[in-house]
């Protein structure tokens, strides 16, 4: 049943994390692209760098635990011509070093790539203080950034070479546990700043991304069955966020949800908000954590617990569509 | 370009009259902060130890200068205009709307400067990442930053020091404009950093003590960082912040001096002062 199931319990298939198929995507590319070096905070065997680093371990540089540092470094890196690629925990790359972001990569422009792994509330155990729950906010307030949240395995390695054939700073969202699969065929389609129509509909919008994509689309079976027809858009990129899909999706279903594994504020729900408002206002809801950090517990109970759940989508969904009919 | 030890201290005249210029133009500014530092920028830039090309301020194989107190952005520029980057006359335009002479440098508006700076204690970080480049890229260009004392209580510069003894980047010079003078007072009142050499030492670095307002001291000093293997140098470089005005300030009773133009009325005075240093 979906109504009570969190992402990591959809009946999808389940695929590698977006980690490790950032880590393999990286590893793959790295012959093709000469230019690209890793920079490295010492948590290269958590994020998945390590495996580009065994390969190429004259363009991969450990500079301990210092995320300040790795920021500093990757910006002299690609102000040299480099392709800089640094990584760790979402929560300590933008909160720690978000000064260094803001000054030696935003404001320069540089061609960095700054990967946050172990995002939300699915890292699980750990608890609040390992789980970005704010980074795509922050990453989004940097002027110039490009910011993604792949959904699945096969998105995440498209992303990874997009971002690489890209010239400029991108923030890119990856997690830790193993996560439905969305993409079965591959490459998975993925350009930057273009949401993926997965499932068409007239009733309502669903935009999610991250792991929050295969409970939009169990919500979406769920509707169905109830006679309501969602259309759900995979928007992986945040910024810049695909106004053109958003406004279609507002006048053709006149009812949007938004479904995301961060705080309520500055996210996706955010982005999507102001495009809609922005071109045509229709209501919407939001599934996402609130305003409050996570604590320890499994992957499934937390996002039981902060309502990430295809449950969740289907009553917002519900609630939107309602408040369409009586407005 | 490499020019005798008395023609380094005749541009660095000018280069500090060009400081009082364009901060007292502007009306704002760091004149004192930028003035400490002048004889150590001038013997870079005009001493032969920076490779550089004016009309292509990319050119990969270019020696590096990063300014990592910022807020001195008037010696670089000045020193950027008597090289030819920009004609002289621009300097005028300093902290004006419009102008890529901006209050803190701005990498990406004006060719030649390499990195934005003007958030205290970065610029290390990122002259690792130009050494560690020139490493991956087998080049030989040389990466040098300029820090204050007072920039040293960010904790970043440490990480960066570490990072860059792992490393054995000799190919990366760190001076420090030691001038004793932080915003709000004396720098060791503030946070006192003492050894600064001693600290840099034991994180692996080869490091050396001079008078930064002496031609002779740092033109001998940056020789020497050429010449060390395995391991990056730390010069750390005493001055006085100010140095070229120290009568004014002392007349106007203020050492320190920090983020203050000189006012129109005692600008020829300071210029005159510049003009009469001894030893000139």
């Amino acid at each position: 049943m979906a109504g009570a199931s969190s992402a990591l319990q959809s009946k999808r298939p389940i695929g590698k994390a977006t980690r490790d198929a950032f880590g393999r995507a990286l590893e793959a590319l790295g012959g093709d692209y000469p230019d690209v070096v890793v920079v490295d905070a010492d948590v290269s065997n958590s994020t998945r760098t390590e495996w580009f680093g065994k390969k190429y371990p004259d363009r991969f540089f450990n500079i301990g635990i210092a995320e300040s540092n790795l920021v500093g470094v990757a910006g002299g890196l690609a102000s040299c011509g480099k392709t800089a690629v640094i990584s760790s925990f979402a929560a300590f790359i933008t909160c720690n070093a978000y000064d260094q972001l803001r000054m030696a990569v935003a404001y320069p422009g540089l061609n960095v790539k700054v990967v946050g792994s172990h995002a939300g509330v699915s890292i699980g155990e750990d608890g609040a203080s390992q789980m970005g729950i704010e980074d795509v906010s922050l990453a989004c307030s940097l002027p110039g950034f490009v910011v993604i949240v792949p959904a699945d395995e096969a998105s995440t390695r498209a992303a990874t070479k997009a971002l690489l054939d890209y010239k400029g700073p991108v923030y890119l969202r990856t997690g830790r546990p193993d996560v439905p699969k969305i993409y079965p065929d591959e490459p998975a389609p993925f350009t930057i700043g273009k949401a993926n129509l997965l499932r068409d509909g007239s009733d309502v919008t669903i935009v999610a991304n991250g792991l929050m994509v295969a409970s939009a689309l169990d919500a979406a079976d769920e509707l169905a069955g109830s006679g309501i027809e969602a259309r759900v858009l995979d928007m992986h990129t945040v910024k810049p966020i695909d106004r053109e899909a958003l406004l279609a999706a507002a006048r053709d279903t006149g009812a949007v949800v938004v479904a995301e594994e961060h705080l309520a504020h500055g996210g996706l729900g955010s982005a999507v908000a102001m495009a809609v408002a922005e071109q045509h206002a229709v209501p919407i809801r939001f599934v996402n954590i609130g305003d409050t950090f996570g604590e320890s517990g499994t992957p499934e109970g937390l996002l039981e617990k902060y309502g990430l759940t295809a449950g969740r989508v289907v009553e917002a969904a519900r609630q939107a569509v309602s408040a369409k009919k009586n407005g | 370009m490499s020019e005798n030890v008395e023609s380094l201290q005749q541009r660095a005249k000018a280069i500090r009259v060009d400081i009082l210029r364009s901060t007292t133009e502007a009306g704002s500014g760091h004149p004192s902060s930028s003035m400490s530092a002048a004889e150590v920028v001038t013997a870079l830039y005009f001493g032969g130890f920076m490779d550089y090309d004016p009309k292509n301020p990319h050119w990969p194989d270019r020696d590096r200068f990063i300014l990592s107190k910022g807020h001195a952005a008037p010696v670089l520029y000045a020193a950027m205009a008597e090289a030819g980057y920009f004609p002289k006359e621009e300097l005028m335009t300093l902290r004006k709307l419009g102008s890529p002479l901006e209050g803190h440098p701005n990498m990406v508006r004006l060719g030649g400067v390499e990195a934005s700076t003007g958030s205290l204690g970065q610029g290390l970080s990122i002259g690792v990442g130009h050494a560690l480049a020139a490493r991956v890229d087998k080049k030989t260009y040389h990466t040098y930053v300029l820090t204050g004392d007072g920039e040293l209580g960010q904790g970043q510069i440490w990480e960066a020091a570490a990072s860059a003894a792992k490393y054995g980047l000799d190919n990366l010079t760190c001076i420090v404009d030691r001038n004793h003078f932080q915003q709000t007072g004396a720098a060791e009142e503030v946070l006192n950093m003492d050894p600064i050499d001693g600290k840099f030492t034991a994180f692996g670095w080869q490091t050396q003590v001079i008078n930064g307002n002496d031609m002779h001291e740092v033109v001998t000093a940056l020789k020497r960082a050429r010449e060390v293997k395995g391991r990056p140098t730390c010069i750390v470089s005493l001055t006085h912040k100010g140095q070229g005005m120290l009568k004014l300030l002392e007349k106007l009773g203020d050492t320190n001096y920090h983020g203050k133009p000189v006012k129109p009325e005692d600008l020829d005075a300071a210029i005159a002062e510049v003009e009469a240093e001894a030893g000139v």
